[in-house]
């Protein structure tokens, strides 16, 4: 086995390419570890932790592009080599001709289409200036891209409203415009709710929970973590509010977020109140995404349903502390409220005694990588890290499915939930998709299902049953 | 109904730019979805873009400053001496192309054309006095771009030379060029033998006043509209001026033959020296773009390029929102064909004030409409069009009159905006002859350049640290 580490400084890649070259990599023959992966923090650990000579990438940062293959020899290595140049060369836009280059900027962009929507994923450093681009261009924005400085979120806002525009984010993950889901975004069928949402995961696990109830969407409005926040002022919230207010089609609106500054939630359930359409508001902290869902349904008199699980048949677990492994930040959040009122103090930080639920969608662990939704590679070396965690008796877990996200979760989660499992650890699985996702929702479920995790609809059910299996092998002691 | 509740009731169209999975993700959904090649901006910039799109004035700057640009109306009234009419000349006064010099650096084509400018005015008997007075600081060197001029190459203007002038039929800006003494051994090119002399002096006898006479006699001859008829003809307005030139005689003939008091020898001559010459009106084409582009200067928070011009030494760039600074890096070497013998050790570094062609929309980004010149630069044709439009994602327009058939009579990009090249990566693209290196060579070959990339980023970086 020979190993090659290698930095190429200033090369750029966006970190789902990256992800999907390493991929490329990692199913030659002959190849036992690649990682290709901009030199962050985060992922010089990383490989450091995969056991290569971390002092050859000394000195790379995250504008460097970062190298590294096991390989079984030399022939092997250089078929890797020329593998990972097509895998980065590989356009995938075709252009030439009279056609002219791929345009280069969103101005570009806007200016040679009907676009009338921007999505942005690009580092968030420079956000601000493409997502100027668009506002001036009269596009709406969707700035998917975290790490974006929060004086810019203000200034974006504000030259948005100025124009009658909505800037949706930054951190937005979520939203369904028209039908059409942007980010990571579950399918859902039209009907008459309308989401206001300053939380991905928050606006895609209700998407989730309506549709088992049968129930559809107009629109779903991301506003971006921070909306809610003092400083930011709930200036998207409030826009996205009124204009669903005065949208015929929409019967019923949600506002669902994180738990926001006190004076901006009296804002926000001030203007929920002046609202012509009747309108639920769900702020995290205070109820949970499951008892807003039960508020929309009986609001429309739909009753709520019993929320699909499947089971793991439950065999003999072993002792230990309860470990969250999430990737959606609003999914750790309630269920870490649940488990709050039931086993105490629950840890947010990996370093964290006792019980600990961690968000792997958090900015610190993606820096350099795809959100965890698409890259599970973190989240797969942490939950083999759990599995063989003798003092951990719980897993608990998220799965999220839909548009925009990994194609098949199951398939690279179940080597890892089969280890856990056989080890004697319970893996709870809060599977957040609809019916009509493209992975397939119940295929998921059963594959997941089928390694021996337990899978739950619903985050907070999951959270639930994480607490009582826990009670059960620990005899109610915390 | 605000644009919000339009998003509401129409179906998304959906700009998708950074990951390639969230574009693929609204295609697997049958949603209309338009992707760019997004690339990181230039390294050290992100700063300096972010607060010029804060700034909030950079764009509404910009529109003003490409306005300004495209509203002047060159036309041609005159033909005079360099001393009488360009400001701040001296008998001593010696312009160059590009930004400032001291002779100390000045490259070999600038050293030769300001010998021959020495030996031509008479303040030097022999090249190496005339390499004597430069070396003592004894006459002032001074760029052409301060003067209101332009100058091919080398730019060697001096006092006794004739000039065009050219004025704006829409404004009172005034624009000046030095005549075009054509191909081969010239003095633009950095060549001082005696046939060089004596074609300058031939030009101040005989074609600078026979041409300012017919001109008088005629009336001024409007040159947007020849230049935009000679896009449709294969010129680009920098490298291939055959078709300009030819109308301009056009325009000039009757003029000649009743409007200019000399012998018919010389208005011959005259017409004969300006037919030979496939490059007269360069510098003609030259200085109406000097004309929009001093129209364009001095727009606070523009990032307009007013300016690329190069001395075979720097390359210089100036903004609209920057005063009168120059932004300067290494002259790069020009890809190029070679003629006869000379090969790319032979050439000089970029030289010349030509790329005000390509600030105002013309040569280089213009190079779609000149499929013949393709081969002279060392192209293909579709490799031309491909180099004009990927100049569109770095300009602010596309020239209301400069026309490219080929793309269905778009207008050429113009305006070009130094955030734009530094968002993009992608620089300016120029068409250019080449000078040899050792004084006295002449031109060598032909072909493409890019600007610097430095010269933008420092722009931008000036450019912000204003708005501060």
């Amino acid at each position: 086995m020979i190993a090659r580490v290698e930095v190429q400084p200033g090369r750029y890649h966006d970190s789902v390419r990256l992800m999907q070259a390493s991929k490329v990599l990692q199913e030659l023959p002959g190849i036992a570890d690649a990682l290709v992966a901009m030199g962050t923090e985060l992922n010089l650990s990383l490989l450091a932790d995969m056991g290569f000579d971390a002092d050859a990438a000394a000195g790379a940062g995250p504008n460097d592009l970062l190298l590294a293959v096991r390989a079984e020899n030399d022939q092997v290595m250089e078929a890797a080599r020329l593998a990972l140049e097509a895998a980065l060369s590989a356009k995938p836009v075709a252009s030439g001709g009279l056609d002219g280059p791929e345009p280069r900027t969103v101005g570009s962009v806007a200016a040679r289409s009907d676009a009338n929507v921007a999505l942005l994923s690009m580092p968030g450093e420079h956000v601000f200036v493409e997502a100027m681009d668009a506002l001036d261009a009269g596009l709406h924005v969707m700035i998917f891209s975290d790490n974006v400085p929060l004086e810019q979120e203000i200034a974006l806002k504000a030259a948005a409203s100025n124009r009658g525009l909505l800037v949706m984010g930054p951190d937005c993950g979520t939203a369904i415009v028209g039908g059409v889901g942007l980010g990571f975004a579950n399918a859902m069928q039209p009907g008459p709710v309308g989401i206001v949402g300053a939380s991905g995961t928050g606006i895609q696990e209700l998407c989730c929970l309506l549709d088992d109830a049968d129930v559809g969407v107009t629109h779903a409005l991301g506003t971006g973590s921070r909306d809610l926040s003092e400083s930011v002022g709930a200036v998207s919230t409030l826009q996205a509010l009124s204009a669903l207010d005065t949208h015929p089609p929409t019967e019923l609106i949600v506002v669902i977020s994180k738990p926001p500054a006190a004076s901006v939630a009296a804002r926000v359930r001030g203007a929920a109140a002046a609202c012509s359409t009747p309108t639920v508001v769900t702020f995290m902290g205070e109820t949970t995404i499951e008892e807003g869902a039960a508020e929309v349904l009986m609001r429309l008199g739909v009753p709520e349903p019993a929320y699909r699980s499947w089971d793991s048949g439950g065999g003999p677990v072993r002792q230990g502390t309860i470990r969250g492994l999430f990737s959606g930040g609003t999914l750790r959040d309630e269920a870490r409220f649940i488990a709050m009122a039931e086993v105490g103090e629950v840890g947010t930080v990996e370093t964290a005694d006792g019980h600990c639920f961690v968000d792997y969608g958090d900015d610190e662990y993606t820096k350099g990588r795809a959100h965890p939704m698409i890259d599970q590679t973190v989240r797969l070396d942490r939950l083999a890290a759990a599995a063989d965690d003798a003092t951990i008796g719980v897993i608990l877990m998220d799965v999220v499915l839909g548009y925009g996200a990994n194609p098949d979760p199951a398939s690279e989660l179940t080597p890892m939930i089969q280890r856990a499992t056989d080890a004697g650890a319970a893996v709870v699985v809060s599977l957040c998709g609809t019916r009509g996702d493209p992975q397939g929702r119940d295929e998921q479920a059963a594959a997941l299902n089928g390694a021996g995790a337990s899978v739950w609809l619903s985050n907070a059910a999951a959270a639930r049953e994480a607490v009582r299996v826990f009670a059960a092998t620990n005899g109610g002691t915390t | 109904m605000s644009d919000l509740d339009q998003l509401l009731d129409t179906e998304a169209s959906v700009a998708a730019v950074g990951t390639e999975m969230l574009a693929a993700a609204i295609d697997q959904q049958g949603a209309a979805v338009h992707r760019a090649d997004w690339q990181p901006p230039t390294p050290g910039t992100a700063a300096a873009l972010a607060r010029l799109a804060a700034g909030g004035s950079t764009a509404e700057a910009n529109s003003t400053a490409l306005t300004r640009m495209l509203a002047v109306r060159p036309q041609l009234t005159d033909v005079s001496t360099a001393i009488e009419v360009i400001p701040g000349m001296t008998e001593r006064t010696f312009l160059h192309a590009g930004p400032p010099l001291e002779w100390e650096r000045a490259s070999g084509p600038t050293r030769g054309a300001l010998i021959g400018a020495l030996i031509y005015e008479g303040l030097a008997a022999d090249p190496s006095e005339a390499e004597a007075i430069a070396a003592a600081g004894e006459i002032e060197l001074s760029p052409c771009h301060h003067h209101s001029a332009v100058g091919p190459m080398a730019g060697v203007t001096s006092a006794s030379m004739p000039v065009a002038v050219v004025e704006d039929a829409a404004g009172d800006g005034v624009a000046y060029s030095t005549l075009n003494e054509g191909l081969g051994k010239v003095l633009r090119y950095g060549a001082f033998a005696a046939e060089v002399i004596e074609r300058l002096r031939w030009m101040q006898e005989v074609l600078g006043p026979v041409l300012g006479a017919a001109l008088r006699s005629r009336g001024p001859i409007g040159l947007q509209s020849l230049i935009a008829q000679a896009l449709q003809m294969g010129d680009d307005g920098h490298n291939r001026n055959r078709a300009v030139t030819s109308l301009f005689l056009r325009e000039i003939g009757g003029a000649l033959v009743d409007g200019a008091d000399a012998p018919v020898t010389d208005r011959k001559a005259v017409f004969e020296f300006i037919d030979g010459n496939d490059h007269f009106m360069l510098n003609l084409v030259m200085a109406a773009g000097k004309l929009g582009s001093d129209a364009a200067a001095g727009v606070a928070a523009s990032s307009l390029v007013t300016v690329m011009a190069r001395n075979g030494t720097d390359f210089g760039v100036r903004l609209s929102g920057t005063g009168d600074a120059w932004f300067t890096a290494p002259a790069p070497p020009v890809d190029g064909l070679y003629l006869g013998a000379f090969t790319e050790d032979d050439a000089s570094p970029d030289i010349g004030d030509s790329t005000i062609t390509e600030t105002v929309g013309l040569g280089g980004f213009a190079m779609a409409a000149a499929p013949a010149i393709v081969g002279f630069v060392g192209g293909t044709a579709a490799g031309a069009v491909r180099r004009t439009l990927a100049m569109y994602e770095i300009t602010l327009g596309e020239h209301p009159a400069y026309q490219i058939p080929m793309l269905e009579f778009r207008g050429t990009p113009v305006g070009i905006d130094a955030a734009l090249v530094v968002r993009t990566g992608i620089r300016p693209q120029i068409n250019t002859g080449v000078a040899g290196k050792v004084p006295g060579t002449g031109m060598v070959g032909a072909g493409l350049v890019e600007a610097p990339m430095e010269c933008f980023t420092e722009g931008i970086t000036a450019l912000a640290e204003r708005l501060e």
